[in-house]
């Protein structure tokens, strides 16, 4: 069981957190082709390095919020809010 | 064999004054104070402790400790029998009754016995191989009675469990002297420390020798106030340095027992630096029938003579690959016990002090073991052939080398190294947050293995990298590649009965990843999980397919290290608060009427109000037919409830709704169904407008929380320009309803505002007034089909409003109706209950929405999914109606409709089905393929069996201009 930084809350066990997996996904318009959505619905990267993803403290505030955490040690880089840009992007 | 006690100052756990009568297989026995069952049953000379996995061999005691392969017996009797115990843990308390496990009639005369007669033709993956035609199913029940362990209780288990959470600077998993010297320096160094230890003793190996250092250090940590835990066995370390232990806390076994004990602690313990402590594992050697009892490892004999004053025998031979032996036979000998010889493999091995005068014969192996149920002697001779010479000896010892317990820091994901004039696995480096100290780090002089752990115990206390292991002391031992020749089975793993055969038949079979050999031939699984047969194992494996050790690899080790008891994980999450129910907020006040409870999803709800004498579904039918002639109560508290306001609130809503909630004038009301991104319908309710900014949403009871769920995420993740904000007040407000012809001649006799009358309310609106000064919002709407009203209200003043308007029932001849009869009339509606008559594929145009969605302007949810060219599908399963043809089968929900009886393709499913009572004759609802064309067609329905005509008809079936409702 990993721990995690609510930015609101702090230091949280993750079984009080949901994942809701990749974030910074952009939503296709109404006009996108049907590959152009399927790809949004169903097509992810599974990294086996950093990955973005995005959580929300379920069991406590109810916040969203980003994370970038490693997919095999769990190390996590990086915790910011939902507006926020990945770090390292500019 | 009689079995004897050492004289003192052996015996150093056990206290000779206090003695303690305890039962093997019915056989009364006494023992000491401070005894293990193992230690007690050595000592009474009891050797035959059990029959084996599959060949029913005779067993016996093998260790001394967790990693015990044999000596596992089921404890106790009744709703508190616990099966497969390690008899080498478990303490010795005053009427203990323990029985031998996978044996019948008795472990001395076993029946199951004759399969081992047979065993040359039960090698590995012989029962998969043979028992395949027909089916391994027919065969397999007979085959799982004959192999096995233990029996699990029939009873619910009386005791109960619990979880406590901890957190600590430095966490040291073992107290040998390791450990304990790393704890001391750790709290020395100012950090918060704690100590788990297995046992019900601190000081591991050589506390058993009363050892003065060992004794000191736990002293020293006790006053440095370290906290200590005994009996607790940390079984897993997991994600971010969590490590996980079971603490026992009864007196498992005891005859004075309470009814019921707290009997295990689940600990999990967020820890900054984990150091694991946990000492090694000896190696046993191959030889021909190295499972007899009498058989052991070297250093589990010394446990019991120094420990517990127990000689497991007068006369020992001692089957060597390791210098360690020379240690134990000096050792045993010192105590008066008999060293028949020291018979070691290696060539030129050189004896060390102590063992000298005691017979030592080098480039020498085991060829036989005589006796079946107890060692009588040995059969030695050279590697290389030769004179044979029989050996009398009653004892049979292991001393073949160490395993280091290399578990924790492989669980956190440490890598390991081979030393190979050692023949051991030890950690290579440090694992993300784990160090490894003492032997299971590799380090075994015991000097080099005090300072190290302290030198690591102050750097973790103070954030400092720990130094490197000096990994060293446990002296030379040959990884041995081949077995030995010579008649008998030579066991790999003794608990599963693998021999030396079946790796080599896996080997030759082209089992190569050390993964499949494990699975083959089952080596390394079952309660031990291969702590004392894993390394021989792949050692083997390389032998016979051409690998060194490193290359061939360990199996993976996953948690848990030893067995743990589902009650531990449980804890207190059993019976009623496994999950417990919600409760409406008149629950006495239905209880008090008759209500017949039953559990709808999170709720426990009346199903319905049978009188004295009637049915479940007789009640539902006179409900309902009350509800549509007269009028009827309803609680409809649980329904979800939330509040949405704000000034993009109706910009919000036409987002996530497939009605327009925009266009709403203060006060309307209108159905909205709600999709996901993938166009799927998910929930459903009626949203109503309480003011410019400010919204009443209803959610299915079911869908409250995932509502919620999904309103907050689609706000704070993706429409995060918008100023809405989401309350829920499900629980703030209950709801009583009121349904029927007669439901506002009702109200209207509890002194409820004119203006809510149906001539001055429509059908689908909502007004926040009051009822005798208090705030109610009151929605005209319906379920049922009839002239309805929600009245909304304080939460606890429901069960007012209900004792108020039940007073008048009589007058009305109105009645009380549960969720039964709420179901019979939506069905005659042909309303839809989403995730009865809706699935993970349906979506809104299957069910009769697809005007709605074409008619509205604003984006929403879901919609681009609805345009994919499988939404589109004319081939679709779609919303019907169904009635028998004969008019008095009732259609069985989740009967397939099919042209054909199975197998075949299904055109569709029955949904829900009811007995209506309005048309007296049963209906149902059906998802079928292009249902929409297909009215007034024939179709069949198939359930178990049967087959049954029904005519597909439009709905509704009752009330199809909505007269009533609209009223």
């Amino acid at each position: 069981m990993m721990q995690l930084k609510c930015p609101w809350c702090g230091m949280r066990d993750e079984s009080e957190f949901v994942c809701g997996g990749t974030t910074h996904l952009a939503r296709p318009p109404l006009t996108a082709t049907d590959a152009e959505w399927a790809e949004y619905l169903f097509f992810r990267d599974n990294p086996k390095d950093v990955h973005l993803e995005r959580w929300r403290h379920a069991y406590g505030c109810g916040q969203w919020f980003n994370l970038a955490r490693h997919t095999v040690t769990h190390e996590v880089s990086s915790v910011y809010a939902m507006t926020e840009r990945p770090p390292g992007s500019g | 064999m009689a079995g004897r006690r050492l004289e003192a100052p052996a015996g150093a756990w056990i206290d000779r004054s206090r003695s303690v009568g305890f039962s093997f297989n019915g056989r009364p026995l006494t023992g000491f104070r401070g005894d293990t069952l193992a230690s007690a049953l050595l000592a009474n000379g009891v050797r035959l402790v059990g029959r084996s996995f599959k060949l029913h061999r005779p067993r016996g005691i093998f260790s001394c400790g967790i990693e015990e392969p044999c000596a596992v017996v089921d404890l106790g009797r009744g709703a508190r029998r616990t099966p497969n115990v390690r008899a080498t843990l478990l303490p010795l308390v005053e009427g203990l009754e323990a029985v031998s496990v996978n044996c019948w009639p008795s472990v001395g005369f076993d029946l199951g016995a004759l399969t081992g007669a047979c065993a040359a033709f039960l090698p590995a993956g012989f029962y998969y191989k043979t028992f395949m035609w027909p089916s391994w199913h027919v065969f397999e029940p007979a085959i799982r009675r004959m192999a096995g362990l233990g029996q699990a209780p029939r009873l619910p288990d009386p005791d109960h469990y619990e979880e406590k959470a901890a957190d600590a600077d430095v966490l040291v998993v073992g107290s040998g002297i390791a450990g304990l010297a790393a704890a001391v320096a750790a709290a020395h160094a100012g950090a918060r420390t704690m100590l788990l230890a297995g046992s019900a003793r601190l000081g591991g190996a050589l506390g058993a020798r009363a050892d003065y250092e060992v004794g000191e250090l736990a002293a020293t940590a006790r006053q440095l106030g370290v906290d200590v835990r005994l009996r607790t066995l940390a079984f897993g370390v997991y994600d971010h340095n969590l490590v996980c232990a079971v603490e026992s806390l009864s007196s498992e076994g005891a005859a004075d027992l309470p009814e019921c004990v707290l009997r295990e602690r689940l600990w999990k313990i967020r820890a900054r630096a984990v150091i694991a402590a946990a000492g090694a594992f000896e190696r046993p050697l191959l030889f021909p029938n190295n499972d007899r009892p009498g058989v052991m490892l070297a250093g589990a004999a010394v446990k019991y003579a120094f420990g517990f004053g127990v000689a497991c025998g007068e006369r020992a031979v001692i089957a060597a690959n390791s210098d360690s032996a020379y240690e134990v036979a000096a050792l045993l000998a010192a105590l008066g016990i008999g060293i028949a010889a020291i018979v070691d493999r290696r060539e030129g091995a050189a004896p060390i002090a102590g063992a000298a005068g005691l017979r030592v014969m080098t480039g020498a192996a085991l060829r036989a073991v005589h006796g079946a149920r107890s060692v009588r002697g040995c059969t030695v001779a050279s590697l290389e052939g030769g004179r044979r010479e029989r050996i009398y000896c009653d004892l049979v010892l292991n001393a073949g080398g160490y395993a280091p317990a290399v578990h924790l820091h492989s669980q956190a994901g440490g890598k390991l190294r081979w030393v190979p004039e050692s023949a051991m696995f030890v950690p290579d480096g440090t694992a993300p947050g784990v160090a490894s100290v003492g032997a299971c780090a590799g380090v075994f002089a015991r000097g080099a293995a005090a300072s190290h752990a302290a030198e690591v115990g102050a750097a973790l206390a103070q954030g400092r990298a720990p130094p490197a292991a000096p990994v060293g002391g446990a002296g030379r031992s040959d990884a041995v590649t081949r077995a030995p020749s010579g008649r008998g089975k030579q066991f790999v793993d003794v608990q599963n009965d693998v021999t030396a055969a079946d790796v080599a038949l896996a080997a030759r079979e082209s089992y190569r990843s050390v993964e499949h050999l494990k699975r083959y031939t089952t080596t390394g699984m079952g309660t031990d999980q291969g702590k004392t047969s894993n390394i021989n194992a792949l050692i083997l494996m390389g032998g016979y397919t051409g690998q060194d050790p490193p290359e061939v690899g360990t199996t993976r080790f996953r948690p848990p290290f030893a067995p743990v008891t589902l009650g531990a994980i449980a804890g207190r999450r059993v019976g009623r608060l496994y999950r417990p129910l919600k409760r409406l907020p008149a629950h006495d006040w239905h209880a008090a009427r008759g209500a017949l409870f039953e559990t709808f999803g999170d709720w426990s709800r009346p199903a319905a109000y049978p009188q004295a004498g009637e049915t479940l579904e007789a009640a539902a039918q006179r409900e309902a037919g009350t509800v549509r002639k007269r009028a009827g109560l309803f609680d409809g508290s649980p329904l979800g409830k939330l509040e949405v306001f704000g000034p993009d609130a109706a910009r919000f809503l036409d987002l996530m709704y497939v009605g327009t909630m925009s266009t709403l004038e203060t006060g309307q009301a209108r159905y909205g169904a709600l999709l996901n991104e993938n166009g799927i319908l998910v929930d459903d309710g009626i949203v109503a407008r309480l003011a410019e900014q400010r919204f009443w949403v209803n959610t299915t009871t079911a869908g409250f929380e995932r509502t919620l769920a999904s309103f907050e995420e689609w706000l704070q993740c993706e429409f995060v320009d918008l100023k809405v904000a989401v309350t829920p007040v499900t629980s703030r407000w209950g709801n009583v309803t009121v349904a029927g012809p007669l439901a506002w001649e009702w109200l209207a006799k509890v002194g409820f505002d004119a203006a809510l009358a149906p001539a001055a309310m429509a059908h689908m609106t909502m007004r926040e007034t009051q009822w005798e000064s208090a705030p109610v919002r009151v929605l005209r709407a319906s379920f049922s089909g009839e002239l309805g009203y929600e009245v909304n209200l304080p939460v606890d003043l429901a069960e007012g409003l209900f004792e108020r308007l039940w007073s008048h029932a009589e007058e009305l001849g109105a009645v009380l109706y549960g969720i039964e009869a709420l179901e019979v009339m939506r069905v005659e509606k042909g309303y839809i209950h989403i995730g009865t008559d809706t699935d993970g594929t349906t979506l809104p145009g299957d069910v009769g929405f697809a005007r709605g969605i074409e008619r509205k302007a604003a984006p929403f949810v879901g919609r681009r999914s609805l345009l994919r060219p499988a939404a589109r599908d004319p081939g679709r399963l779609q919303l019907v109606g169904l009635v028998p043809v004969d008019g008095q089968t009732l259609l069985p929900v989740g009967g397939q409709i099919a042209p054909n009886p199975p197998p075949t393709l299904s055109e569709g499913h029955v949904t829900s089905s009811h007995l209506s009572p309005e048309l007296a004759m049963p209906i149902a609802l059906a998802m079928l393929k292009d249902g929409s064309q297909r009215t007034g067609e024939e179709v069949r329905v198939h359930h178990l069996g049967t087959s049954i005509a029904a005519r597909v008809t439009q709905l509704p079936f009752v009330d199809a201009s909505g007269a009533r409702v609209h009223g």
